[in-house]
C-alpha cells in the first residue's frame, strides 16, 4: 500500500516516475483523440489501425537491420508502424467506398490480414541471429520495463501535438460526426476531416505502442469517451472528460503497476479505466443504469397514482396490486380499498383538473401547450393561475365526486 | 460528355441552353446512379430567384437525390449544377441545407443552441470566438420558429417536430439566399408544419428562394407557388397555376395516383 502510494506521488524511483507521467500524458491523448471517433461512431477502426501497425514494426527492423543499423531503434520502428497503419487505414477506407463491402467487414478483413503478416513477421525475425532479444513482441501488450527519458519525451511530444490538433479541429469534427451531409454542404471536405480524426487516431496508437501495446491501446481510446458520455451531454466536455478520464487512469494504473512488480502496466491502466466505465455505468446520473431504473420506477408510480384516482373519481374498483399498494401507502385509500377523506379530496382536485384540460384543448389555440396533455403533467405546470381561473369560469361551479 | 455541356454553357447561353445567372439553383442534364440504375436520368430545372418551390413525385422518384446531388452530398454521373449562376463551391454561404431529421443521432451529445451555432461555422472557421453577437443571431433563429424556451436542451429530449424547428433555425442563423429542404414537413405535428411555412413565407417575403422537397400533394397548391415534378426524369416545371395539372401529375404518376384522389386535388385547387 506504501508503495503505492509512493508510486502516486511520484516518489517510487526514476523509471516509475516516468512511466506514470508517460501513462498519464498517454492517457489524455488518447481519451480525446478517441472521443470524435466514438462519436462518429467509427470506434472500431482504431482496432484496425492498431493491429495493422505490427508488420511495420516487423518491417522497420528488417530493414534497419539490412541496413547495418541496431534493429531496436524505437524512432525507426515507430515510423515503421505509423507507415504500415496508415496503408491499414486506406485500405479499409477504399474498401468501404469502392466495394460493396461495408466497413465492419472491411475492418474485420484488414484488421486480420495486417496482424497475420506482423505476426509471421515477428516469427521470422525470432529466428534470426539479429533479431535475438529485439523485444519486438513487447509491442503486442506493451512494456514499461526499459522506459527511456527519450520515450517519455517521444510521448509528451506526440501527445501535446495530437491535443493541440484536436482543439484546432473540434468544430469540423464535431459538424461531421453530428451531420456529415449538413457538413459537406456547407463546404466541409467530409473525408479529409475523416482522415486527420484517424491520423491522430493512429498517431496516439503509434506513441502508445511501447507502454500498452497495439491490443490495449485500443480500449485506451475508447474507455475514456464512452465513460464520459455518461456524464454529460455537450461535445466539449465529453471531449476533456474523456481526457482528464484516460490520463487519471494512465496515471494510477501506472502507479500501481509500479507498487507491485508482478502487475504488468498496460493490462492495470485498461482495467483501471474500464473500472470507472462501470462505475459511471451504474451511477451516472440520468445515464446510468441505477438512475433510469429509479426514474422509471418513480414514473411508473406516477401512472399508477394518477390511474387509482381517476379510478376513485369514477367509483371504479381498483384490481392492480401496485396501484393499490401506492394508494394505501399514501392513506387515499383504507386497508379495505375504500378512500379515504384526503383521497377523496385528491380524487376530487384530478377530476376538476381533468374538466379544466377539457376546456383548456378546446379554447386554447396554442397546441404547443394543450399538446402537453398526457394524462400525467399537472395543469399548473402548463398554464398560469390567471389562464386556469379562466378555465375555472366556463367550467361553472365544482361537482361533488366519487361520493 | 462533361466536356460538350461545360462548352455548351459556355457559348450557348444566348440559346437558352445555359444557366440561368438569377436563377438560385439550376440543374443541367443531372444524372445521379445507385449501381447500374437511374435514380435521376438527365434532369435541367431552373428555380426562379424569391420563389417557393416545391420538388414533388412518387417515392424513389429521386426527389431527396436532386437535392443531395444538386448539394455535392452524393456523387453524380453526369451534369452541371449552378447557384445563382456560379459553381457550387463559390456559393456556399448562400446555401442553407435542411437535411432530413432521420439522417442524424439524435442522441449526440448536444445541446440545441449548439445545433444553431453549426450554422454560423462558416463564419466561425477554426479559430473565431463565439461572440454575443452569434448567440444572440442563434436565439433569434430559435424565436423565429418559437423554440427560444429550449436553449439549453439535449436534443435528444425534443420532439421530432421540435427537433425539425432546430433544423430549420440552424439553417436560419446562416443568413442565406437559398434554403433547400429535404422533407421538411415529414412526421412533424400541425403545430410545426404552421410554424415551419410561416417561416418559409417570412423568407420568401425577404426575397429569399426556397425549394423543398414535398410529398404531401394536398398542400403544395396552398404552401408553394412554383413545382418541379420529377420520376427519374423532369416531368414538368412551372407555376403551380399553371402546372400542378391533373394531367401532369397523372403523368408523373404513373398508375400509382388513384383517379379518386386527382378529383379531390382538382377541387382544393379550383
Amino acid at each position: 500500500m506504501s508503495g503505492f502510494l509512493d508510486a502516486l506521488l511520484l516518489q517510487a524511483g526514476y523509471n516509475a516516475a516516468l512511466v506514470a507521467i508517460g501513462a498519464a500524458l498517454l492517457g489524455f491523448a488518447a481519451g480525446t483523440a478517441g472521443t470524435f471517433l466514438f462519436l462518429r461512431k467509427r470506434a472500431l477502426v482504431s482496432d484496425a489501425v492498431a493491429h495493422a501497425t505490427l508488420p511495420g514494426v516487423g518491417l522497420a527492423f528488417l530493414v534497419m537491420v539490412a541496413l547495418g543499423g541496431e534493429g531496436r531503434n524505437l524512432g525507426g520502428l515507430l515510423i515503421g508502424s505509423a507507415l504500415s497503419a496508415w496503408a491499414g487505414l486506406l485500405l479499409v477506407e477504399w474498401i468501404a467506398r469502392r466495394t460493396r463491402l461495408a466497413e465492419d467487414a472491411a475492418i474485420g478483413a484488414v484488421l486480420s490480414v495486417f496482424f497475420g503478416f506482423g505476426v509471421v513477421l515477428l516469427t521470422v525475425i525470432q529466428t534470426l541471429d539479429r533479431g535475438r532479444q529485439a523485444g519486438l513482441e513487447d509491442f503486442l501488450l506493451g512494456s514499461t520495463a526499459g522506459m527511456l527519458f527519450q520515450d517519455a519525451v517521444i510521448i509528451a511530444t506526440g501527445g501535446a501535438l495530437v491535443v493541440a490538433a484536436i482543439w484546432v479541429l473540434r468544430r469540423p469534427m464535431t459538424l461531421v460526426a453530428f451531420d456529415a451531409g449538413y457538413a459537406t454542404a456547407l463546404g466541409v471536405d467530409t473525408r479529409r476531416v475523416d482522415l486527420a480524426m484517424m491520423g491522430l487516431v493512429m498517431a496516439v496508437t503509434v506513441i502508445g505502442l511501447k507502454l500498452v501495446g497495439l491490443i490495449l491501446v485500443v480500449a485506451l481510446l475508447i474507455i475514456p469517451a464512452v465513460t464520459a458520455r455518461f456524464w454529460t451531454n455537450r461535445v466539449e466536455v465529453v471531449l476533456w472528460t474523456a481526457g482528464i478520464l484516460g490520463g487519471a487512469s494512465g496515471y494510477v494504473g501506472a502507479a500501481l503497476s509500479a507498487s507491485a512488480p508482478d502487475l504488468p502496466t498496460g493490462p492495470i491502466i485498461v482495467l483501471i479505466a474500464a473500472g470507472l466505465f462501470a462505475l459511471s455505468l451504474l451511477f451516472a446520473p440520468a445515464r446510468g443504469i441505477l438512475a433510469a431504473a429509479l426514474s422509471h420506477r418513480r414514473f411508473q408510480a406516477r401512472v399508477h397514482r394518477r390511474q387509482g384516482l381517476l379510478a376513485l373519481v369514477r367509483s371504479e374498483p381498483i384490481h392492480d396490486p401496485l396501484t393499490l399498494r401506492i394508494l394505501r401507502a399514501e392513506g387515499l385509500i383504507r386497508p379495505d380499498g375504500v378512500a379515504t377523506d384526503e383521497g377523496r379530496a385528491l380524487a376530487a382536485k384530478i377530476a376538476r383538473d381533468e374538466r379544466r384540460w377539457d376546456v383548456a384543448r378546446a379554447v386554447h389555440q396554442d397546441t404547443s401547450l394543450t399538446g402537453r396533455y398526457d394524462g400525467l403533467t399537472p395543469i399548473e405546470e402548463v398554464f398560469t393561475a390567471d389562464q386556469i381561473a379562466d378555465f375555472d369560469v366556463r367550467l361553472g361551479a365544482p361537482h361533488a365526486v366519487g361520493a | 460528355m462533361a466536356e460538350t455541356l461545360t462548352l455548351a454553357t459556355r457559348d450557348g447561353t444566348s440559346a437558352g441552353t445555359g444557366p440561368d445567372p438569377a436563377s438560385p439553383l439550376a440543374v443541367r442534364g443531372l444524372t445521379v446512379s445507385y449501381g447500374e440504375k437511374p435514380a435521376l436520368f438527365s434532369v435541367d430545372a431552373t428555380f426562379p430567384v424569391g420563389a417557393m418551390a416545391a420538388i414533388v413525385g412518387p417515392n424513389g422518384a429521386g426527389k431527396s437525390t436532386l437535392l443531395k446531388a444538386s448539394l455535392g452530398l452524393i456523387p453524380s454521373v453526369s451534369g452541371l449544377v449552378t447557384v445563382f449562376g456560379q459553381p457550387i463551391a463559390a456559393a456556399r454561404d448562400r446555401i442553407a441545407y435542411v437535411p432530413q431529421r432521420a439522417s442524424v443521432d439524435w442522441d449526440f451529445p448536444t445541446t440545441v443552441t449548439d445545433v444553431v451555432l453549426m450554422g454560423r461555422y462558416r463564419k466561425l472557421g477554426l479559430f473565431r470566438r463565439v461572440t454575443r453577437a452569434e448567440c444572440a443571431l442563434a436565439t433569434d433563429a430559435l424565436g423565429r420558429v418559437g423554440m427560444e424556451g429550449f436553449a439549453s436542451r439535449q436534443i435528444g429530449q425534443l420532439s421530432g417536430g421540435q427537433q425539425q424547428r432546430v433544423f430549420l433555425a440552424r439553417a436560419l442563423a446562416q443568413e442565406a439566399d437559398l434554403y433547400l429542404l429535404d422533407e421538411p414537413f415529414a412526421g412533424v405535428d400541425a403545430a410545426t408544419e404552421r410554424a415551419i411555412i410561416e417561416v418559409l413565407k417570412a423568407l420568401k417575403a425577404e426575397g429569399k428562394s426556397v425549394i423543398a422537397v414535398h410529398h404531401d400533394l394536398s398542400t403544395v397548391a396552398e404552401y408553394f407557388d412554383h413545382v418541379f415534378l420529377v420520376n427519374v426524369r423532369a416531368m414538368a416545371e412551372g407555376p403551380v397555376a399553371t402546372t400542378f395539372t391533373p394531367e401532369a401529375l397523372a403523368q408523373t404518376y404513373g398508375g400509382r395516383l388513384a383517379a379518386t384522389h386527382l378529383d379531390q386535388l382538382a377541387l382544393v385547387r379550383g
